[in-house]
């Protein structure tokens, strides 16, 4: 059985790191919306995409958050993108596969994907 | 949805947005019956809204202020041959219990629960979530309050946190998982 005595290695670990990610004003948001139409279409993967990418490029300044009912249900799964100073950017029928290019694209190099948008959905 | 955790995640985020403290999940095996149940302690509904959550899909959804996650839950559950229902006081909380027949083959696997867990602790870091598992086999259980307890203030939305809480579901999950014909 896997225990909590794992947690002890990555408490020492973390312990110098922890960041005050939620404070800083600069950071980057992705939102992904996850209300039932959300997760029915596929949601879940797509976060833990973002969480997993985030994590592994060691993006400090890239918040990812949830949120309820986007309110375009047959466009989900839907991730919004918020760049300080910039626009929002919407991203509509995300699939794991297509996290990769938005955060290398446009999180780490400012360039909004186009193809994967709600402007070129409709 | 195409497996139990994914209604898990949704109904979950029903006591969240209840304003829940403490969200306790429940998936029991016990011979041929899969038990889920889904308890909080978040803002409860009233007897008139109880009795539209649990009304027939058909009907709900005219009803404008209801949403689709228990009717969907409702329907997966039945076309098994179990069933779902709800408790729920004003004030004090909700428990949904769902019933599903595994042998049945419309039976939906479980399906990632240590990735529901994760989620919902990335999503509420501040609440109490305590998953129940057991089976014939043995049972484990996660308590973030007994994480929290162990990372002397490092937050448990920390990524390593959240994907540790993930193998931790997982991985104990493989070891008490009976195989159903
Ligand atoms: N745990 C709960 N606590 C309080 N109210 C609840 C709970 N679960 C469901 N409800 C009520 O029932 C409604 C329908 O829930 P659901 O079928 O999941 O649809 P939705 O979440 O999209 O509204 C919710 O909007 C809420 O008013
Ligand atoms: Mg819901």
């Amino acid at each position: 059985m896997k225990s909590l005595a794992e947690l002890k290695a990555i408490r020492e670990k973390a312990k110098d790191s922890v960041i005050m990610r939620h404070e800083n004003p600069n950071n980057i948001r992705v939102v992904v919306g996850m209300a039932t139409c959300g997760i029915a279409a596929g949601a879940r993967p797509v976060l833990q995409a973002f969480l997993e990418e985030v994590q592994k490029r060691g993006l400090d300044n890239v918040i990812v958050t949830q949120t309820g009912c986007i309110g375009l249900c047959r466009l989900e799964p839907i991730v919004e993108v918020y760049v300080p100073g910039q626009e929002k950017v919407t991203y509509v029928k995300m699939t794991p596969d297509k996290v990769g290019k938005v955060v290398a694209n446009h999180i780490v190099n400012g360039a909004v994907v186009d193809e994967y948008t709600i402007g070129s959905a409709q | 949805m195409n497996d139990l955790s994914l209604h898990i995640l949704d109904v979950a985020q029903n006591s969240l947005t209840a304003g829940a403290g403490r969200v306790e999940l429940t998936v029991c095996d016990s011979g041929d019956i899969r038990t889920l149940t889904i308890a909080d302690n978040g803002c409860g509904m009233g007897p008139e809204m109880l009795a539209r959550v649990t009304s027939p899909f058909a009907t709900t959804r005219k009803t404008r202020k209801v949403g689709l996650g228990l009717p969907l839950l409702k329907m997966s559950a039945e076309q098994t041959g179990g069933s779902l229902s709800v408790e729920s006081r004003e004030g004090q909380g909700t428990a949904v219990t769902a019933t599903f027949v595994l042998a049945n083959i419309d039976c939906p696997p479980l399906g990632d629960m240590g990735g529901t867990m994760q989620l919902l602790v990335q999503q509420s870091p501040g609440v109490r979530f305590i998953y129940r598992r057991q089976t014939g086999k043995g049972e484990f259980v996660l308590d973030t309050d007994e994480i929290r307890a162990e990372l002397d203030g490092v937050p448990l939305d920390h990524p390593e946190v959240l994907a540790f809480i993930r193998q931790f579901v997982n991985e104990n999950e493989k070891e008490i998982v009976e195989v159903h014909q």
